[in-house]
């Protein structure tokens, strides 16, 4: 089976044309980035411009090269363009070079696609509104589009590199980037914890990636992805289900999955054009990435794939109900993502069956979370930066443009028939259920019963922002004003629009004669169509819509029938307890990890403190009090001295007699 | 005559200026309880040269009579500037320099 698998690797060619100029696609935001870093107050006036013109620069570039790959023959399509030696220590020698294949383009036109649209928005949403409490609004806007560059750049060489150690350098970057960002809002406590916890979060995952890397090296001596696939087949199994584990490890640490997830929705705390590209074109698509790439990998170990789609079957669950209790805009969104990065990652789990689902949920996900994530920050922006629901309602009248391109994300989200997420997340669950035995049945179930709860916390999140009574009229914002609800500028409405437009026609597009599957092929081989498993094929959209139908109709029920308390009723059920706790994530980590870990850090002190540096200072202070005795003999009699003198000869003489005549 | 009362007297000389450095206080006493010291062992010097025939020891005894001459040099020179400072010839007295 390993044979015919390496087999199926695509022949590399070296990459001409213009895929030669592809060292731009990152070099121009980190360019950007450097700029805005060093000229410092002098870029305060035009930076965020420069950062919004070198994404904009990286996408034309990205799709001059996607053009000409296209034109080229599926056998073709996958390049290497090796720019120079990176690490060149001993055996190890590292590439400092790009992998330009279906997968790679791909992510390029997302990151930069919808990364740009976001920059874009990012304009208008971090202009400085010069009030009090923003004397530095510009001087922000300028380091906020620094770091925002610096994110894209970082994104950007993790997903070209043609080796792990590139990948990793990008996966590091990618992790810096965040915690600058989601740590943003400087004077905020919170924003401060929030980015500590992604970071370390993130580390988690990290010592995994590495190790799995580590293995590689010691097993097969490269870390080009060309040589690692071609010889991967070489290791015994169970190295390399430690392998893919352990890569693993590192996707749910930065795509926010169980048991990693408790860091994503804190990440909030940034400003929201950062949680649209974390959440959407960047970051948590990372851990798809990882899996998807290392897809020769994952081939030959079905113990790691069922690992795999085990954990995103839990987390799709988690997300979906903890998204059903929050109040919180941004919250229910974040977890909404964190459930839909569990769908990709159940995809990329299924195996041949499933990689190029994960990525083309991936890409619509891409499309209508950005969207959702935008009007977010444009309700936000209306609403006085209010993020609780309570407080918002009938804002469809005093938002229209908002209201449309959220809905329609919403639309995309929920799986309404022939939008984006109709087809490919369709999709996915049909290839769950498409999985022989009990797979099947779980998989699929689980996929499909969380569509319906994605159906309703959406549903909910809608008629309490755009419909309903209009509670904000009631109510003060939290300085004492009345609340204005206004449309948002034209440079947030324009990518709205845009990023609006793809969530309804991306998947159309994408999932017609299977043109992404098939574009995808020379990256993640044939797509298996599932065949026999727990439900048959065709009966799958039918089954999901019904759920989601019947997800719709109890939020209506539920919510959009019911005046909805401003005050959030304390008196609730347990599941909506547990769920308002994270599903008690924040307690589990505590207490299984930072708990002991204290109590680890204290007994270490206390040994530190009381052994090492009692043995020390104890050493210390015997010497000190035995010399400061000895001392006293120094009396300043020469008498005394003349004395020692002659004990001292007499005693020389004593021990030369006794030896000579012993 | 035996070679040895000779060195019995240079060890009862020594002896003697040795407890005189031990138990007494003016300086120059003590200075001289040294020479006494120095010269005993120049006798005893003298003495093994004679015993064993050869001229080593007396040598030897000249280099010593050349410290000794040096020395009193130096010493009393110290002797005398403590002298000139402290209006005393006790060496307890210069007992500045101790712990």
């Amino acid at each position: 089976m390993n044979a015919v698998l390496a087999a199926e690797l695509p022949q590399v060619a070296a990459a001409t044309g213009t895929a030669s100029l592809a060292w731009l696609l990152f070099a121009l935001p980190a360019a950007g980035s450097l700029v805005l870093f060093v000229l410092g107050r002098r870029a305060d006036a035009w930076g965020h411009w420069l950062g919004v013109l070198t994404i904009a620069g990286s996408f034309v570039i990205g799709l001059l090269i996607f053009l000409e790959t296209a034109g080229l023959a599926p056998e073709q399509r996958t390049r290497e363009l090796p720019l120079f030696e990176w690490i060149a220590v001993g055996g190890l020698s590292i590439d400092f070079g790009l992998r330009l294949d279906p997968l790679s383009l791909v992510f390029v036109l997302l990151i930069t696609g919808v990364g740009g649209l976001i920059h874009l928005y990012a304009v208008g949403y971090m202009a400085p509104h010069g009030g009090e409490g923003d004397p530095d609004g510009a001087t922000a806007r300028r380091r906020f589009f620094a770091q925002f560059n610096l994110f894209v750049t970082a994104m950007l060489l993790l997903v070209l590199g043609n080796n792990f150690v590139m990948l990793y350098l990008g996966w590091e970057g990618v992790g810096l980037a965040s915690y600058l960002l989601i740590g943003f809002y400087q004077d905020r406590p919170s924003a401060a914890t929030a980015a500590k916890k992604a970071f370390l979060m993130n580390r988690v995952g990290d010592v995994g990636l590495a190790i799995a890397i580590f293995l590689l090296w010691t097993n097969l001596g490269t870390l080009q992805y060309t040589d690692v696939f071609e010889r991967i087949g070489e290791l015994s199994g169970g190295t390399i289900l430690a392998i893919t584990v352990l890569l693993l490890l590192g996707a749910c640490g930065k795509s926010g999955q169980f048991p990693l997830q408790a860091w994503l929705p804190d990440a909030m705390e940034g400003p929201t054009p950062v949680s649209a590209l974390i959440h959407a074109a960047t970051m948590v698509t990372a851990g798809v990435y990882l899996i998807a790439r290392t897809n020769p990998i994952y081939n030959l170990t079905e113990t790691g794939r069922l690992v795999v789609a085990l954990v995103g079957v839990i987390t799709l669950l988690i997300g979906a109900i903890i998204g059903c209790a929050y109040d919180d805009i941004k919250k229910v969104l974040a977890y909404s993502t964190v459930s839909q990065i569990g769908y990709m990652i159940l995809a990329v789990g299924l195996g041949p069956a499933g990689y190029a689902l994960g990525i083309f949920h991936l890409l619509t996900h891409g499309f209508f979370k950005a969207g959702l994530f935008l009007g977010a920050g444009s309700v936000m922006h209306a609403m006085h930066d209010e993020v609780n629901m309570r407080r918002f309602g009938g804002l469809a009248r005093y938002m229209p443009i908002t209201f449309v391109t959220f809905g329609l994300g919403y639309l995309a989200l929920i799986g309404f028939p022939f939008f984006a997420g109709y087809y490919s997340k369709d999709e996915i669950i049909g290839a769950a259920f498409g999985q022989p035995g009990w797979q099947g049945w779980v998989f699929g179930g689980v996929a499909t019963f969380a569509a319906g709860l994605t159906a309703f916390y959406m549903t909910r999140l809608m008629l309490m922002t755009f419909f309903g009574e209009k509670r904000w009229e009631r109510l003060k914002t939290s300085d004492g004003h009345d609340y204005h609800p206004h449309e948002s500028p034209a440079v947030m409405t324009v990518p709205m629009i845009v990023i609006a437009v793809g969530s309804v026609f991306s998947g159309i597009v994408l999932a017609s004669n299977h043109l992404l599957v098939d574009w995808l092929v020379p990256s993640l081989g044939e797509l298996e169509e599932p065949h026999g498993g727990a439900i048959a094929h065709e009966y799958v959209p039918f089954l999901v819509v019904g759920f989601s139908a019947l997800g719709v109709l109890i939020a209506w029920l539920t919510v959009g029938r019911r005046p909805t308390p401003v005050e959030r009723p304390e008196r609730v059920s347990f599941p909506v307890r547990a769920a308002r706790k994270d599903l008690y994530a924040n307690a589990i980590n505590e207490a299984l990890v930072a708990r002991p870990g204290t109590w680890l850090a204290r007994a270490l002190v206390y040994l530190d403190n009381r052994g090492v540096d009692g043995l020390v200072n104890g050493t210390a202070a015997l010497l000190g009090g035995s010399s400061g005795r000895l001392r006293r003999l120094q009396t300043g009699f020469v008498r005394s001295y003349a004395l020692s003198m002659l004990g001292g000869g007499v005693l020389v003489v004593a021990a030369l007699l006794a030896v000579r005549f012993a | 005559m035996t070679p040895t009362y000779y060195l019995l007297l240079s060890a009862l000389l020594f002896s003697i200026g040795a407890v005189g450095v031990l138990v007494r206080r003016n300086a120059i006493v003590v200075f001289m309880c040294i020479e006494l010291m120095l010269n005993a062992v120049n006798l005893s010097l003298v003495t093994f040269a004679r015993i064993n025939g050869a001229l080593d020891g007396q040598v030897m005894a000249f280099f010593v009579m050349v410290v000794a001459a040096a020395e009193v040099v130096v010493g009393l020179a110290i002797i005398m500037s403590i002298f000139r400072t402290r209006r005393t010839a006790s060496i307890d007295d210069a007992n500045l320099l101790k712990y």
